[in-house]
């Protein structure tokens, strides 16, 4: 058995210097396919705390990468703050925004949730257009965005943002896989499965999946600056109501819950269109196809999120 | 003091009186009945205990501190654990994580600590898991503690259901009809179990439709029919009570003055 986790661990760890060596080999557009997916990866893993582990539909996620993203472009455009400062900055403002949204909607179950985060992302989209404190720059967006400098050297080519980009994801991931063998991580699962009983055994439901608000909307709040960065230019469009369906779609196909399922989920989802873009309109059609068969013969997204195990001492 | 005390308790929905005036006191480490036919409102009285109902009047005292109106997951925290009348696991979980959930009240590593798998957090997850095996070892189910809920017997959820309301570290432990689904082997099994609940220093409340299990290990038993209390006493006293045989049987006026007898 130990033998066997060694080997997987090594396999794993020699397919992420392959990956971490893809950019030497791949042309410009390719990386930048990559990064699009590493972004939709953040926020699929920053959403899955919210869906996949306290199983609350949430289908406004673009809204709080919206608020980082914003947060970012305006506090640098107008006050030359550097990104790099304002990735932990929008990280706190979506979360604040989140708690504040979050609040009030927390007690609604399922599909009453669903609706109203619907409307939630659509309130922040027509906000943004509406040019809302005259910050916002309407339906053109911002442009003009700084790109960050780390060590001297200017982060702005696809490869530099390659290597930013799943940096910040190793970091998520470990985070967030810590954060699922814990006490918090558990009050989630309790909470997904049922919550009176997670109620009825002590713990604070509502503060629970406040938290998981306000740390998914953290995480798409920093995920959202990272963007900004990259494109250097944003507006309302990229934080649609589209956008939501797309992160929800790459957690529930990936494997709610499972972290490796997210992100295989938003290679799937963001990845495989591009790679079969050849294929022009047909290819749409296939992968609408193909998520409508996963879903009826396996619920449970391709990646299913593994029980964890516990050691037991003095048996 | 008294562990646990009703003082006219009232709850309706809408026009329905489901507990009225209901009043009734336990002693610590007592084993107490709560029994009645059905919908006579017996979950209700345990569900405004838990806090999952509020009342509309009346208050209930937990050791001399009023607790209704507080939160359920307050509740657990003072100390009372409860478990449901339809069985209600986390079935996709395992029996241990199951358990784990009931020690939850009693940690208080943070989020930044669970994050970073601190010190602390590392200390308290083992303090936890010791607490659920000790948990599970106390009902019998210690080996299957990998297994997922959902995988186990009807009788053995209602055990593992104990253990979790146990994981708590409770000084009341409320049972919702705990034999129910259990053959007469597991009955036998349970009342046994009740009673090595009682020996730890817990206050056991429960509702129950086997007789049997309620006349041998209850020493005081509540009757309420119809929202009321009909009467309190010994199982000695509650077997003879005329209240109490004409709640669950009906009396001969009944049969003559009903309505529906007399078109036939």
């Amino acid at each position: 058995m130990k033998k066997f986790l060694l080997t997987k661990k090594t396999m794993i760890f020699i397919l992420a210097i392959f990956f971490f060596c893809c950019p030497l080999l791949l042309n410009r557009y390719w990386v930048d396919v990559l990064n699009n997916v590493g972004l939709y990866a953040l926020l699929g893993l920053s959403l899955n705390i919210i869906l996949g582990d306290a199983g609350l539909f949430h289908m406004g996620h673009a809204a709080f990468y919206a608020i980082g993203a914003y947060t970012a472009a305006i506090l640098n455009t107008q006050f030359n703050i550097p990104i790099l400062f304002l990735i932990p900055m929008g990280g706190v403002l979506a979360a604040l925004f989140g708690a504040i949204v979050a609040r009030p909607i927390i007690h609604l179950r399922g599909d009453y949730l669903l609706v109203v985060t619907i409307g939630l992302v659509e309130i922040v989209r027509i906000a943004l257009i509406n040019d809302v404190f005259g910050l916002t720059g309407g339906a053109n967006g911002i442009f003009g965005i700084d790109r960050m400098i780390i060590g001297g050297v200017k982060i702005r080519k696809p490869h530099h943002f390659f290597y930013f980009i799943y940096l910040f994801m190793i970091f998520t991931v470990f985070i967030f896989s810590r954060l699922k063998q814990s006490r918090f991580g558990r009050a989630l699962n309790y909470i997904r499965e049922d919550e009176t009983a997670a109620q009825g055994s002590g713990i604070n439901t509502a503060h629970y999946k406040l938290l998981a608000f306000v740390l998914g909307a953290g995480w798409a709040g920093m995920t959202g600056v990272i963007y900004a960065t990259k494109m250097t230019i944003i507006s309302p469009e990229s934080f649609s109501f589209w956008e939501s369906v797309i992160v929800f779609m790459i957690v529930i196909l990936g494997g709610s819950g499972s972290i490796a399922g997210v992100i295989l989920g938003a290679f799937l989802i963001i990845g495989l269109p591009e790679i079969f873009r050849g294929f022009a309109e047909a290819r749409m059609l296939v992968f609408g196809g193909a998520m409508m068969l996963l879903m009826i013969f396996r619920p449970q997204g391709i990646i299913e999120s593994v029980p964890q195990l516990y050691q037991i001492r003095n048996r | 003091m008294n562990c646990l005390q009703l003082r006219e308790v009232t709850k309706k929905f809408g026009g329905l009186v489901a507990v009225q005036d209901v009043s009734f006191e336990t002693p610590p480490a007592q084993i107490m009945g709560l029994i009645g036919p059905n919908g006579a409102g017996k979950t209700t009285i345990f569900n405004l205990i838990t806090g999952n109902y509020g009342l509309n009047s009346g208050q209930i005292l937990f050791y001399n501190q009023i607790i209704s109106g507080i939160p359920t997951y307050r509740i657990v925290e003072l100390g009372i654990a409860r478990t449901f009348q339809t069985i209600r696991l986390f079935k996709n979980l395992s029996a241990i994580e199951n358990v784990l959930a009931g020690c939850h009240c009693r940690m208080n590593s943070g989020i930044f600590s669970s994050m970073f798998h601190t010190r602390k957090h590392h200390a308290q997850e083992n303090h936890a898991l010791d607490r659920a095996m000790k948990s599970l070892t106390f009902v019998g189910l210690s080996d299957c503690y990998e297994l997922k809920a959902k995988n186990f017997s009807y009788g053995n959820q209602r055990l593992l259901e104990i253990a979790r309301a146990l994981a708590t570290s409770p000084k009341l432990i409320i049972l919702d009809e705990p034999a129910g689904g259990m053959n007469d082997q597991e009955t036998l099994s349970l009342i046994q179990l009740i009673k090595k609940i009682q020996t730890q220093g817990i206050t056991v409340l429960l509702i129950e439709h086997d007789m049997r299990l309620v006349m041998q290990v209850c020493e005081n038993i509540v009757v309420v029919d119809y929202g009321q209390k009909i009467a309190e006493g010994t199982p000695e006293e509650i077997k003879n009570n005329p209240k109490v045989i004409k709640a669950y049987l009906g009396s001969d006026m009944d049969s003559n003055t009903n309505p529906v007898n007399d078109k036939f």
